[in-house]
């Protein structure tokens, strides 16, 4: 039997779903306001303080299923509306799922390198939510892209379907990017990192305590020594976190993602740039 | 094989009523019996001697009762049940049909994963004299998932569940295990990660008649919850058993092997080729998903329901394998 004492024992992670019974009730038929009672009676304020925040799709657009189906996988994508200049750009983009017990999902930076801001990555839903991109441009102005998701999936498993074969790969790094038909234009790449992105829910059967949180929290992709994406990650983000990206490749050189979990361990790849024909590895 | 149809007659009923209300009360576990009876009870139908099951039908886990095919094998000395239902109020129903058919206590409860529908009909079994049994993952499982079924299990009964509900294995196999239930031994073997990371299989040495669980799904189409490259392997490699049926966790009540396989192996072959080609051309996850459409409505029930988050589960296990367009 589980304890009693399992809920509380994880309830600081969150995933103890309590508040999420209480509040579904309200959700279903809410007017936008009682959605957003998480965002507006405090999770703005935490990241943002008073900082005005338009509400718009034009300068990002976020694109989320109309239903995701596996809650433990929910694809989800930015894309731009404004390219990358060193005069103008988007510095950073912030996920949130309000009802996520970690809404901050995670934190992306670009830079003029990155060419365009788009961004491809998976995501763990865990109730009917807000889902919000909000992006911080070089000059300090907030944009933010709301949707709301409706996640039904919610009998997978939490933290992968096979968490044997998962940890057994663990840091495992796949990098590859779309043919650079053409150097000094974004080119789209694609970094897959195998990790389990443990919540901190899976339970030792010998002990019968719960294995410590174990995720991927800080991703940096440079081209060339410069930085082109970066990101800080916790485990809202998918078991085998893969993000796609553009980055600007001025000449040939060497593409080097550097992944670091909460256990300190380190990842990295290293991809050889070079312009060529051929098949696309990876396509929008 | 001639299966006949059990149907509750009247008398029976009422006989049934109180020997199952008795039971109830001596039980002690679970929520106190209140105005729970045995009346009705599931219908169960007889496809070989001594050989039962409960017909699931079709419908999603939380928006519909008596959901997955469930069984029972009784033996000289008891009864050994594979899965338990949905919920408490249908694992009581079924032990009702139990007693209907048999004197004999139920003595071993087989859990061929963690799956709802499949599993939260355990407390009603949950009494002295009855060993349940499961694959040594199981319990990882239950616990990984134990709150999100909480929550909807009690959103679906309307009523507020705790952790009661769950009923974890007493004795947890890898590899197999052989269960004497009386001049009849059961087969119960783990299998390596296909439909989930911890399906069991439990096989009638005596008729031949396995309970494949959800590693063999029949009309309902199948669910990925594990790994699409183990469910094919652990099909092909149950090819060659001599069995005279099986027992599919959604579908019909039986049929032949390894003919029924083929449903299940063809769309998971398909799947994995499809999804693999959309990998190889460098489309993500959210276009493979509105694009590789090949289950058919006409061919498998729910596929609206399921088909795409079969893509995103095979999708997301295949990328890590190379792949041309």
């Amino acid at each position: 039997m589980m304890s009693n004492s399992r809920c509380g024992a994880f309830a600081g992670l969150g995933w103890c779903t309590t508040l999420l019974i209480v509040l579904a009730p309200f959700v279903a038929g809410a007017t936008t306001v009682e959605e957003d009672m998480v965002w507006t009676g405090g999770l703005r304020s935490a990241y943002f303080g008073d900082r005005a925040i338009a509400q718009s799709d034009d300068l990002i657009i976020l694109n989320v299923p109309k239903r995701a189906e596996d809650a433990a996988i929910v694809p989800i994508s930015i894309t731009a509306q404004i390219p990358q200049t060193d005069e103008q750009y988007i510095q950073t983009i912030y996920l949130f799922i309000d009802k996520n017990p970690g809404p901050l999902i995670g934190k992306f930076r670009f830079t003029p390198k990155s060419g365009r801001a788009d961004l491809t990555f998976r995501v763990r839903v865990n109730a009917y939510s807000p889902i919000r991109a909000i992006a911080e441009t070089n000059d300090g102005e907030l944009s933010m892209s709301r949707r709301f998701i409706k996640a039904t999936g919610g009998c997978s498993a939490p933290a992968g379907s096979d968490l044997d074969a998962a940890m057994a790969r663990l840091g495992k790094i796949k990098l590859k990017t779309n043919s650079v038909l053409q150097l000094a234009e974004p080119i789209l790449a694609q970094l897959m990192i195998s990790h389990p992105n443990l919540s901190g829910m899976q339970m030792n059967q010998v002990t019968q305590l719960y294995a410590p949180a174990h995720f991927v929290r800080h991703v940096k992709v440079s081209f060339d020594g410069e930085e082109v994406f970066s990101a800080e990650t916790g485990f809202g983000i998918s078991e085998n976190p893969s993000f796609r990206f553009f980055f600007v490749p001025e000449s040939e050189g060497e593409l080097t993602a550097e992944i670091t979990d909460t256990k300190g361990l380190q990842f990295s790849q290293t991809l050889q740039v070079v312009p060529t024909e051929g098949q696309d590895a990876v396509r929008n | 094989m001639p299966g006949h149809q059990r149907k509750t007659s009247a008398p029976r009923a009422v006989i049934l009523q109180l020997s199952c209300g008795f039971c109830a009360l001596s039980w002690g576990a679970g929520p106190p019996p209140a105005q729970e009876s045995c009346a009705p009870s599931s219908n169960v139908v007889e496809i070989a001697a001594g050989v039962y099951v409960r017909p699931g039908h079709a419908a999603v886990v939380f928006e519909g009762d008596e959901l997955a095919n469930i069984g029972f094998v009784i033996g000289d000395r008891c009864v050994a049940v594979v899965d338990t239902g949905g919920s408490l109020a249908e694992g009581r129903a079924f032990d009702c049909a139990i007693r209907e058919v048999t004197d004999r206590p139920v003595c071993y409860v087989i859990n061929t994963h963690v799956h709802p529908d499949h599993l939260l009909g355990n407390l009603a079994f949950e009494r002295p004299g009855v060993e349940f049994i499961g694959h040594a993952k199981l319990p990882r499982a239950l616990a990984l998932r134990g709150d999100v079924y909480l929550e909807r299990a009690s959103a679906y009964e309307g009523r507020a569940l705790d952790e009661s509900i769950f009923v974890f294995p007493d004795r947890t196999v890898t590899g197999t295990v052989q269960l004497d239930i009386g001049d009849r031994v059961l087969t119960v073997r783990a299998h390596k990660t296909a439909h989930t990371d911890h399906d069991i299989s439990v096989v009638d040495e005596k008729t031949k008649i396995a309970f494949l669980g959800d590693l063999l799904f029949l009309e309902h189409i199948p669910v990925i919850d594990g790994s699409i490259n183990g469910w094919i392997g652990e099909l092909e490699a149950m090819t060659d058993e001599s069995l005279a049926y099986v027992v599919p966790g959604h579908g019909p009540t039986h049929a032949s092997w390894p003919l029924a396989a083929g449903p299940t192996a063809r769309y998971l072959a398909d799947l994995r080729q499809n999804v693999g080609a959309w990998i190889g051309s460098g489309g993500d996850l959210a276009s493979a998903q509105d694009n590789i459409d090949l289950a058919r409505p006409e061919d498998w029930r729910l596929a609206d329901r399921y088909h795409r988050r079969n893509v995103g589960a095979a999708y997301a296990e295949l990328e890590w394998e190379e792949w041309q367009e």
